[in-house]
């Protein structure tokens, strides 16, 4: 299905699909386009947009075969924008299923059939369906899912926070944080390319907070519409594609279940040290194709705000304006949280004196996250933390460093 | 798939698991004539299997996969249960995922593989326990149907949660004492069948697996309206001889008890007037084929 190609130059390393160039099945003014053309080559165009309108042009350009959706704000005007789209012919399959359970599980039928499948869900969503993601991973899906994060706490809260991440992280998906509509953009279609890589082939999460980046308007640079991903080909896959068009074989006499031997405990186990493995792997692919897991800026700053989302867009302001008061602040952003950029941070923070990482949410994952892999970890101030829809203004985070490094009254 | 795609190349047989050869050499996938009597000849239709010895699902399973009108492209779908004993045993790519949701599974997977070959019959068939379809399922299993899914549903009716240790399902027996049921169930068994026709089953069957030319005939009904008309479903009773304290030679006369006039497994279909009417142009032809393929038989002698 594969013919060789050139590599040099190239960052998404893998060979060419043999399809490109040719009109995509589903849409006649959609032409299959090498990924490396579509994201480094292509001449984009700014658009004004919402996130969940980006949601949208990007899966409209996903050669997508299947989406199944289910209403939870804040995702519900994206989940039925890709419902426009499937009315207008660009992708294969759309449908409602009935919960989050059971979208994640017809997700799971179409894509064990063979079909670059995706959705969308958010919240208590995520929860209703937490049961699918690791068994999305065990039997290696690579299921597209865009999670618009928002409370799960109860009361019920439609508000942004970003608790929910904390649960998928070790569920065996890829998990990657945008920060930007640009980036919930890129990293949609992009994270269908790493995940569908034959020696990575798990689910995607693609994280972005809800509200802030999903019902704000921004601009966005686009490439052509009429360029679309190659179609995902199901046998360029570690497991057997469920169609019937490859051999079915007795699988095992002895079932992996339910036996108390050790050989079926060492079959369990080293697929769950492959799974996390095969996510681990993802690392090149992503590191080619984002331009590095993590974005750094004045890591000479003794002072570094360190995090992911809509915390680093606040930070970014808050640098800003403590920059104006003569206080430097550099900054790490960490766009892969699974696989987490363990090397990069650390290599990043190595020098700093002070880490601050604001967070919107209430425990403060990122910093644990942060602190279990630095050496001093004293250094990481957790917070500011804010919750339940807070919005985070950058002067909190401009005051709370202030507080954390002696130059502000501690409470007023 | 045809049977072309299974062949093993010649330097590589030695190589392959008897199964395998075996598969090459005799399946019966591609003849259409195949059926319940050719259980026993062909490890494709479960040699070995993991369940309590004289478990009922065991002989089920065997008619199931032997009645597939197309088994060469039918993938299975199971839930966790006894039933996921059997699966990794069996000769048709099956997907067991979770516990419950395997009629959301299936509803992704034919809607995929329609996009996918769209000039192909691919036939989907889900197979789970009661507990499966009708407790933890049962939303799924239901929505399925509303939403007219083109695939067809059998549960294996034992009347309890066997893989658990014998708790108390929906489809229980009202009275019934069991685990978690200590002083009887107190409800009725839940009604599926009728709740299933109404729910927009084209095509819907209850009965023991007594008898396999009846077992083969619904299996054979069902898919083959799936195929054309939408969702079917066929409740088996396939008595858990261990949870209800029967020997292993005990299973069919059970079932023929079960399935006795007044009792509550007496053989039931429901079906659509139309459904009734492709049913009995498909036996015509059923039937002209046998008659071909006799005649042909005699004429190669
Ligand atoms: C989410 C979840 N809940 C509970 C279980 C435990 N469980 C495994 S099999 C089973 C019972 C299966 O009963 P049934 O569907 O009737 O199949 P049977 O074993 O009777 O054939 C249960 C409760 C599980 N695996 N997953
Ligand atoms: S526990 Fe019951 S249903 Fe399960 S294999 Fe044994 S007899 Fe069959
Ligand atoms: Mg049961």
């Amino acid at each position: 299905m594969n013919k060789k190609v050139d590599f040099e130059n190239r960052r998404i390393l893998g060979s060419k699909h043999l399809k490109i160039g040719e009109t995509s099945r589903y849409h006649k003014d959609q032409v299959y386009t090498d990924p490396h053309e579509i994201f480094f080559e292509a001449e984009t165009k700014p658009s004004f947009v919402t996130g969940s309108e980006v949601i949208r042009d990007a899966l409209k350009r996903a050669s997508l075969d299947c989406f199944v959706a289910y209403p939870i704000t804040p995702q519900s005007e994206a989940a039925a924008l890709v419902g426009e789209l499937f009315a207008e012919g660009y992708l294969g399959e759309y449908f409602r299923g009935e919960s989050e359970f059971a979208v994640m599980g017809q997700c799971a039928g179409a894509s064990f059939g063979g079909a670059r499948t995706s959705t969308t869900t958010a919240g208590p969503g995520t929860m209703r369906a937490m049961e699918n993601f690791p068994m999305w991973a065990g039997s290696r899906l690579p299921i597209q899912i865009t999670v618009t994060c928002r409370g799960i706490n109860s009361p019920l809260s439609i508000q942004p926070d970003t608790l929910e991440i904390y649960y998928l992280l070790e569920t065996g998906m890829m998990v990657w944080h945008a920060e930007s509509a640009q980036d919930l953009f890129d990293f949609i279609l992009k994270g269908i390319i790493v995940a569908e890589q034959p020696d990575v082939h798990v689910p995607i999460a693609v994280c972005c907070d809800g509200f802030f980046v999903t019902h704000t308007k921004d601009t966005v640079n686009l490439p052509p519409e009429h360029m679309v991903l190659p179609p995902y080909d199901p046998y360029r896959s570690p497991v057997p594609c469920m169609d019937m068009e490859c051999p079915p074989v007795r699988m095992m006499r002895d079932p992996f279940i339910m036996k108390s031997n050790y050989i079926h405990y060492a079959t369990h186990a080293s697929w769950q040290q492959e799974v996390h493995a095969a996510v681990d792997r993802s690392r090149k692919h992503a590191n080619a194709i984002l331009d590095g897991l993590i974005e750094t800026e004045n890591l000479d700053c003794e002072i570094l705000l360190v995090s992911s989302g809509t915390a680093v867009s606040q930070g970014r302001e808050a640098i800003r304006l403590l920059g104006k008061e003569g206080i430097d602040v550099g900054l790490v952003k960490i766009k892969t949280l699974r696989p987490f950029p363990k090397e990069e941070v650390l290599e990043a923070t190595k020098n700093a004196k002070h880490i601050i990482v604001p967070e919107f949410n209430v425990t403060g994952w990122m910093a644990r996250e942060i602190k279990s892999i630095i050496p001093n970890n004293e250094r990481v101030m957790e917070g500011p933390h804010v919750c339940g829809g807070m919005t985070m203004p950058s002067e909190v985070i401009v005051e709370e460093i202030k507080k954390h490094l002696g130059l502000a009254k501690k409470s007023d | 798939m045809s049977k072309e795609k299974i062949k093993i190349s010649e330097a590589m047989w030695d190589f392959m698991p008897p199964e395998y050869q075996d598969m090459v050499d005799r399946a019966t996938y591609g003849n259409n004539q195949r059926s319940w009597k050719d259980i026993g000849s062909s490890k494709e239709l479960i040699e070995q299997h993991s369940l309590c010895a004289g478990c009922p699902e065991s002989i089920a399973f065997r008619y199931i996969l032997a009645s597939l009108p197309n088994p060469e492209d039918t993938v299975m779908v199971g839930s966790t249960g006894c039933t996921s004993l059997v699966f990794p045993h069996v000769a048709i790519q099956n997907i067991h995922s979770l516990f419950g949701n395997q009629n959301a599974i299936a509803s992704g997977l034919k809607r995929a593989l329609k996009v996918r070959f769209p000039d192909k019959i691919k036939d989907v068939v889900v197979l789970a326990g009661d507990g499966a379809t009708v407790d933890i399922g049962l939303d799924m299993t239901m929505q399925s149907w509303f939403r007219g899914e083109m695939f067809t549903t059998i549960c294996f009716d034992n009347e309890l949660y066997a893989n658990t240790g014998g708790q108390e399902s929906g489809l229980m027996q009202k009275g019934f004492v069991s685990k978690m049921a200590p002083v009887g169930k107190l409800f009725e068994k839940v009604r599926l069948p009728e709740i299933a026709f109404e729910s927009g089953c084209h095509y819907v069957a209850c009965l023991t697996v007594s008898k396999p030319n009846r077992v083969e005939k619904v299996i054979r009904n069902a898919v083959l309206v799936a195929r054309e008309f939408g969702p079917t479903y066929v409740q088996l009773y396939t008595p858990c001889i261990l949870e209800i304290g029967k020997q292993s030679m005990e299973g069919l006369d059970e079932m023929k008890d079960a399935e006795a006039i007044g009792q509550r497994f007496v053989a039931k279909e429901y079906m659509t007037d139309n459904v009734k009417a492709f049913l009995k142009e498909q036996d015509a032809k059923d039937k002209a084929a046998k008659k071909a393929a006799k005649a042909a038989a005699a004429a190669a002698k």
